[in-house]
C-alpha cells in the first residue's frame, strides 16, 4: 500500500515537472508544422519532422555568425574576468590596510546599480573615446568584452574575496620564504586551490553574458556584430511573425543552452546556489 | 626597498581590474548625477541647458512616469509573493525523498538559463495560440484567453513568466537552505508531538530564515530591475499597460531622446532601488534566528 503511495507520489512530481516545461514542448512540436496544421490544432503532433524552417530560420538569424559571437564574447570575457578578478581579489585579501577597505567597499557597493542608471552617460564616454582617441570600443566585440568585464567585476571580486578570506595563509607563506615572487605564489600555490569558487564565477557569468542583451544592444551596431539575443531580437522585429519559422528559430537558440546544462548540470546548479547564498 | 616592491606588486594586481571597473561603471554613474541636472537631446552638437532641479520637479508631474513606477511596485509585490511561494514549494517538494526528486529539480531550473528575451517570445506564442485553444476547448473562456491584449491581464502575464523563469532560481536557494537543517531537530519535534504543519511552521520556516534574505533581496532587485522578459512579452502594451520602470527609463532616453530628463529618472530609479533592498536585507537579517 505504501508502495503504491510512493509510486503516484513519483508520477506526480514527474508530471508537474513536465507541465511546467511544456511551453518548451510545445516550441518544439510546432517549429516542424506548416501553416495550416499550425492554426487547425497548436498543441497536436506534427504530420512530418522536416527541418525546412530551421534552415530558413538559421538563414534569416544568421545563426551560425551569431553564434560565433555570442561564443566569442562569452568566452573571451569570462577567461578575463576570472584572470583579472582572481588577482584583484587576492590582494584586496591578503593585504590588511584601509586602502584595500574601500577599494573593496566601493566594488561591492556598485552592485547595487542597475544598469539603466549609467547606460546612456557610458555610451556617451565609449562613443567619445571611440571618436577622439580612436580607440575602438564602441560597436566592436572587443569593446563588449571590455565592456563586460567592468560589470562584472564587482561580483566576482566579491565571490573570491570570501572563498579567499577562507583558506589558510600558511602555504603562501612557505612559498614566500622559498623565494617565489608574489606571481609566482598566486599563480602556482594559490590559483589552484580557487578551483571550485573559479567554477562558480565562471559559471554565473557564462549565463549572464550568454543572455545579456540591453548591453550588447546599445554597443554593436552592425548586423554581423549580432550575439544570439540580439538575432533574436531583431528576427522577431524584422517581419511580420511566421510563427513556425520563429518557433524553429528559438528552438535553435534553446539547443546550445540545453547542451551546455546537460554537461555542467551539477556545477551550474552548485555554482548558482552558491553564487546567491554568498 | 622591500616596502615599494610590495607597492609595485600591489598596483601590477589590482590596477587593471579597477581601471576598467572605475571606466565602465565609476566614471558613467558619476556623469549620470551630472547629466541629470541638464535638459539635453542627446546631441553632441546642441547645447546641454542647466536646469537645476527641474528635471526631478518634472518627475512628479509625469503621469506616465507615475503610472510606470505604480506598475512596477505592482508587479514587483505580485511576483515577490509568487516567485517565492511557487520556488519554496518546489524546494520541498524536491527534498523529499522521491527517486525522482533530482530530475524535477533539473527540470525545474531550466527556465531560469533560457534568458528573459526568449523565454517572452516563447510565452507570447504560449498566450496568443495555446491559452485561446484551451479557452476554446474547455468553454473557460474569462481565464484561458490572450492576456497580453487585455490591459488588466498584461501585467499578469507578466508576472506568471517572471515567476516561470525565476521560481527554479529561488528552489535552488531554498534547497540549500533546507539542507543545511539538522535532522535532528525536526526528528525531536515529531518525537514531541509536532504535526507536519506545525513542525513546518515552527522550525522549518524560522530556520529558513537566512534563504528567505537572499531569495527576497534577489526577486526585488530582479522584478524592479525587469526589462527583456517586458520587452519580449508585451513590448510595454497594451497602451503602456506593462511599460515598467527599465523600459520607461530606456523609452524617455532612446525613443524620445531626453537625455537629461531620462537621466534623472534614472538616478531617482538607482535610490528606490539602494533603498529597498538595503531595507528590506535590514529587516530580514534582524529576523534570523542564531542555531
Amino acid at each position: 500500500m505504501k508502495a503504491i503511495g510512493n509510486w503516484s507520489k513519483e508520477i506526480l512530481l514527474i508530471l508537474m515537472a513536465l507541465v511546467f516545461l511544456s511551453p518548451i514542448y510545445i516550441i518544439f512540436i510546432n517549429s516542424f508544422k506548416n501553416r495550416r496544421e499550425l492554426y487547425e490544432n497548436t498543441l497536436a503532433f506534427p504530420e512530418e519532422f522536416g527541418l525546412q524552417y530551421y534552415t530558413a530560420a538559421m538563414e534569416r538569424m544568421d545563426f551560425f555568425n551569431a553564434f560565433a559571437n555570442s561564443i566569442y564574447v562569452t568566452v573571451v570575457s569570462v577567461i578575463f574576468i576570472v584572470i583579472l578578478s582572481s588577482m584583484t581579489a587576492w590582494m584586496l585579501a591578503r593585504s590588511d590596510n584601509w586602502v584595500s577597505t574601500v577599494i573593496f567597499m566601493t566594488l561591492i557597493a556598485t552592485m547595487l546599480i542597475p544598469f539603466q542608471t549609467i547606460m546612456m552617460p557610458l555610451m556617451q564616454l565609449v562613443t567619445g573615446i571611440s571618436r577622439t582617441t580612436g580607440i575602438p570600443l564602441y560597436n566592436t566585440l572587443s569593446g563588449l568584452i571590455f565592456m563586460n568585464i567592468g560589470f562584472h567585476a564587482a561580483l566576482s571580486v566579491f565571490l573570491y574575496h570570501g572563498f579567499i578570506k577562507s583558506i589558510p595563509i600558511s602555504l603562501e607563506e612557505a612559498a614566500t620564504i622559498d623565494g617565489a615572487s608574489k606571481f609566482g605564489v598566486f599563480w602556482r600555490v594559490v590559483f589552484p586551490i580557487l578551483t571550485p569558487i573559479t567554477a562558480t564565477v565562471m559559471i554565473l557569468n557564462v549565463i549572464l553574458i550568454w543572455n545579456d542583451f540591453l548591453l550588447p544592444s546599445l554597443t554593436l551596431i552592425d548586423k554581423e556584430l549580432r550575439t544570439i539575443p540580439l538575432s533574436v531580437f531583431y528576427f522577431f522585429g524584422e517581419f511580420t511573425i511566421e510563427w513556425n519559422l520563429a518557433m524553429a528559430g528559438l528552438t535553435l537558440t534553446i539547443i546550445p543552452v540545453v547542451i551546455f546544462y546537460v554537461l555542467a548540470q551539477k556545477y551550474i546548479i552548485k555554482g548558482i546556489g552558491e553564487g546567491a547564498v554568498k | 626597498m622591500a616596502n615599494r616592491k610590495k607597492v609595485g606588486w600591489y598596483l601590477i594586481f589590482t590596477v587593471p581590474l579597477l581601471l576598467i571597473f572605475t571606466l565602465i561603471v565609476l566614471v558613467p554613474f558619476v556623469i549620470g548625477i551630472y547629466y541629470a541636472f541638464f535638459q539635453w537631446d542627446g546631441i553632441g552638437a546642441n547645447p546641454m541647458v542647466f536646469n537645476g532641479l527641474d528635471n526631478f520637479v518634472r518627475l512628479m508631474e509625469d503621469e506616465r512616469f507615475l503610472r510606470s513606477a505604480w506598475l512596477t511596485v505592482l508587479f514587483t509585490v505580485l511576483s515577490v509573493i509568487t516567485v517565492n511561494a511557487a520556488g519554496l514549494a518546489f524546494a520541498l517538494l524536491v527534498t523529499s525523498k522521491l527517486k525522482l526528486a533530482n530530475l524535477a529539480r533539473t527540470m525545474l531550473f531550466m527556465p531560469y538559463l533560457i534568458g528573459g528575451l526568449i523565454l517572452g517570445y516563447i510565452w507570447q506564442f504560449v498566450f496568443l495560440d495555446v491559452f485561446t485553444l484551451i479557452g476554446d476547448v474547455t468553454g473557460l473562456e474569462s481565464i484561458f484567453f490572450n492576456w497580453l491584449n487585455n490591459e488588466d491581464f498584461a501585467l499578469f502575464a507578466l508576472v506568471f513568466v517572471f515567476t516561470w523563469q525565476m521560481a527554479g532560481y529561488v528552489m535552488i536557494v531554498y534547497i540549500a537552505g533546507i539542507q543545511g537543517i539538522p535532522g535532528e531537530v525536526i526528528e525531536a519535534a515529531r518525537i514531541d508531538g509536532a504535526s507536519g504543519w506545525q513542525r513546518f511552521l515552527r522550525i522549518t520556516v524560522p530556520l529558513l530564515m537566512p534563504a528567505f534574505t537572499i531569495s527576497l533581496f534577489l526577486t526585488l532587485s530582479y522584478g524592479f530591475k525587469i526589462y527583456d522578459v517586458n520587452l519580449s512579452l508585451t513590448g510595454g502594451g497594451p497602451a503602456n499597460a506593462t511599460e515598467l520602470f527599465a523600459m520607461n527609463i530606456y523609452n524617455e532616453i532612446f525613443g524620445y531622446g531626453n537625455y537629461g530628463y531620462g537621466q534623472a529618472k534614472a538616478i531617482v530609479f538607482f535610490v528606490i532601488i539602494a533603498a529597498i533592498t538595503l531595507t528590506q536585507v535590514y529587516i530580514t537579517k534582524k529576523k534570523e534566528v542564531e542555531m
